[in-house]
């Protein structure tokens, strides 16, 4: 089965429309919605309803901070940015949008994976995975053999064996890497709506699970028209500068 | 683990065990067959001890990820593997020919020898290094010579593809190599080197064409390091009569620094394939080595060297050959002289280019191998002669352009051939102006265009507008009769 895996859309229509297309040229039997469906972006309503789309076929969905912001009116500790995108994203969704949201799972376990937000040691806590000891926190917080979240907008993969520290790994776009056995694995995604690895491509990721692999992926997106709405929509600018650059 | 009870007879995953053909510390290997596959195969089975060593494991979780990656003549074919939940293997061609370990008794070789196979391995460098894929294991043992004659390489238990995790590296905190054949930065643990595969390659070399190891048997790490700093005995102060071009050849590819070894291995190919243009330097004509106080020198830097993060680059097009293919026929002058430009656009933009100038001697088919004009000269050097004239305005030194006269039936097929052997990362051919005649037959340029495997660029001489327009003329004219 190839899974596809999209996390921090963050209301970016036009990349999500370009992540699902890109990945149903290359067959896609199952979309999982790794958290951060809302918040930045000028089309929270088109991605939720997006999604919801894709549940009634079988995709999964998880729940990110920015989701649980904006249904519980809580933007502590977050940004000036972040929160006026918070506040306005509140405005826009209407009542089913925002009971979806309030349905989603924190994590899912399926097989010998596990879907999070952030990441399996406490993911209530929201933390960053951007070293190597908060990484091996996560893995070793879990059976899963694979653990797959986003949270940090930057590509990482980290694998780890019983006995030894774990290991850092930068992926290349469009290479399957295998997963070996005999050690776990996190796979920490890029993000499709806000990428901030310097590269403004959406970045999503595809396991194979049959051949045990998982290849990262870049698609260019139309990034003038997601940032125009954020600017008509009297968002920060910011959030829509950010874009071009993908920082 | 239970592949102990392997034994000739049992079946694993379909595939029926026959005899055991070699035992070696990390593995064994069995001849198998299965019913669908009709070539010979084995199956390579880790030596998995009490403990789990784990050098035994990560070598082995290395090979399954890069081998079945791996395509070409130059690799074994993958066909099969068993993970490490059941029975861990890898099944793969079986390799009909003769190790180069084999050939370690016959040395000191003659040196067209040891070049011949020298640019054999190195071929089926670039093939791997093309992969992405380093071998850093590079010795004789694991290079295998086909019936065909290529060379292909075996156990890729050392090796790193660049754009996979390094399970290697994160694994252990001591170098991994072969004592005798690890490139110096290895021993500082740089696995992302696609150079350190040529020194490896250079120390077999000068093995086979000495008989001596230039490095000796080291058996501890301090030893290890000793090729930092200390270079070793040139090998013409072993074998007197041995070539200057081959010393040349081999010091470059040992030198310590990665940077002033040969480029590419396609580069040590080109060399090795062709010995008699092999620029010379100080390296050809040393008879003894680096005074102490170089070497001291060296020692104050490499105990600076730590070895940190290093990040794999991608390097084959940093060094890139063009062919230039220049035709000297009556009439195409303005051709000649319109390729020329366009050789110098390249070199303005990529100043680590090699230009490898090349013209076809078109011979018919009743000339033997010579060719003697009515005075009796060589035509053979004659165009060899018109061919640095051409490029003598490029001035290039003899290391960044060479010259080559191909004698054959077939032009396109020349090109097409040395292009192929040699590597070529772009050909730069002219094409005459267009006739209604070379629409039906083909010319030289469109077939090269056609069946070249790299990039092809073709070049045509500038003509005036009137010439252009009276040509489409006749050809309408042509076509509506």
């Amino acid at each position: 089965m190839r899974i596809g895996f999209l996390s921090d859309i963050h209301g970016n229509r036009e990349a999500l429309d370009a992540c699902l297309a890109h990945g149903a040229r290359t067959g896609i039997d199952r979309w999982v919605f790794l958290g951060d469906l809302v918040g930045y972006g000028a089309d929270p309503q088109y991605v939720v309803d997006c999604v919801v789309r894709h549940m009634e076929t079988g995709a999964l969905a998880l729940l990110g901070n920015h989701d649980q912001a904006v249904v519980d009116g809580l933007a502590e500790g977050m940004n000036e940015y972040a929160r006026a995108a918070i506040e306005w994203t509140a405005r826009q969704l209407d009542p089913a949008a925002a009971a979806l949201i309030r349905s989603l799972p924190m994590s899912i376990l399926e097989d010998d994976r596990l879907y999070v937000h952030s990441e399996a040691h406490s993911p209530k806590s929201w933390n960053y995975v951007t070293e190597i000891l908060g990484a091996e926190r996560s893995m070793n917080a879990t059976e899963a053999r694979v653990t797959l979240c986003g949270h940090v907008h930057r590509p990482q993969l980290y694998y780890m064996s019983r006995t030894k520290p774990p290991g850092y790994f930068l992926p290349q776009a469009g290479t399957g890497i295998p997963l070996i056995g005999r050690r776990k694995w996190l796979a920490v995604l890029g993000s499709v709506g806000q990428p901030r690895d310097r590269n403004p491509a959406a970045a999503y990721a595809i396991l194979d699970t049959d051949r045990n692999e998982i290849a990262y992926q870049r698609t260019p997106y139309n990034v003038e028209k997601a940032a125009a709405k954020i600017h008509a929509a009297g968002l920060p600018q910011m959030l829509a500068a950010r874009l071009f650059i993908g920082r | 683990m239970p592949h102990n009870a392997m034994a000739p007879g049992s079946v694993i995953d379909g595939f029926v065990i026959g005899e055991k053909i070699h035992t070696g510390g990390m593995a064994t290997l069995w001849r198998v067959t299965r019913a669908d596959i009709d070539q010979p195969i084995v199956m390579k089975v880790p030596t998995i001890l009490e403990g789990d060593d784990p050098t035994v494991i990560v070598g082995f979780e290395m090979e399954m990820m890069i081998l079945p990656r791996l395509v070409g003549k130059h690799v074994p074919k993958f066909y099969a593997m068993g993970d490490f939940a059941s029975q861990p293997y890898l099944v793969m061609e079986y390799i009909q020919g003769y190790s180069l370990f084999t050939l370690i008794e016959k040395a000191p070789m003659p040196a067209a020898n040891v070049a011949r196979i020298g640019a054999k391995v190195a071929r089926a460098l670039v093939d791997l290094h093309r992969q992405n894929v380093l071998h850093l294991d590079i010795k004789p043992s694991n290079i295998m010579i086909r019936d065909n004659g290529s060379a292909a390489l075996i156990d890729f238990g050392l090796s790193r593809h660049l754009f996979l995790p390094d399970l290697l590296e994160e694994e252990f905190r001591v170098p991994m190599g072969t004592g005798p054949y690890i490139a110096p930065e290895q021993v500082m643990k740089n696995r992302s080197e696609p150079r350190s595969d040529i020194y490896s390659l250079g120390v077999l070399l000068y093995y086979l064409a000495t008989n001596v190891r230039p490095f000796g048997l080291p058996q501890a790490q301090s030893q290890l390091k000793k090729r930092l700093w200390r270079d070793p005995v040139p090998p013409r102060k072993i074998i007197p009569d041995l070539p200057p071009w081959l010393q040349e050849a081999i010091l470059r590819c040992l030198e310590v620094d990665p940077a002033d070894r040969y480029e590419t291995a396609a580069r040590l190919a080109f060399d090795l394939s062709h010995t008699d243009q092999i620029k010379l330097t100080a390296r050809a004509q040393k008879t003894k080595r680096d005074s102490l106080p170089v070497s001291w020198k060296r020692w104050f830097k490499s105990i600076g060297e730590d070895g940190g993060p290093i990040q794999p680059v991608r390097q084959s097009n940093l060094a890139p050959i063009i062919m230039a293919a220049v035709d000297f026929t009556e009439g195409q002058e303005a051709l000649a002289e319109e390729l020329l430009v366009n050789v110098r656009r390249v070199l303005a933009t990529m100043p680590g280019v090699r230009i490898a100038c090349v013209n076809v001697l078109k011979l018919n088919r009743l000339t033997i191998t010579y060719t003697l004009d009515d005075e009796g000269r060589s035509v053979h050097v004659q165009r060899l002669v018109e061919l640095r004239d051409w490029a003598r305005p490029l001035e290039l030194g003899q290391e960044r352009i060479t010259f080559h006269v191909l004698e054959h039936m077939d032009p396109a097929e020349a090109l097409i051939e040395f292009a192929s052997s040699n590597h070529v990362d772009q050909v730069l051919i002219g094409a005459r102006a267009s006739s209604s005649f070379r629409r039906f037959l083909g010319s030289v340029s469109s077939q090269v265009v056609a069946r070249a495997a790299c990039t092809v660029t073709v070049v045509r001489a500038p003509r005036a507008l009137a010439d252009v327009e009276a040509e489409e003329e006749k050809m309408i004219d042509k076509d509506c009769a």
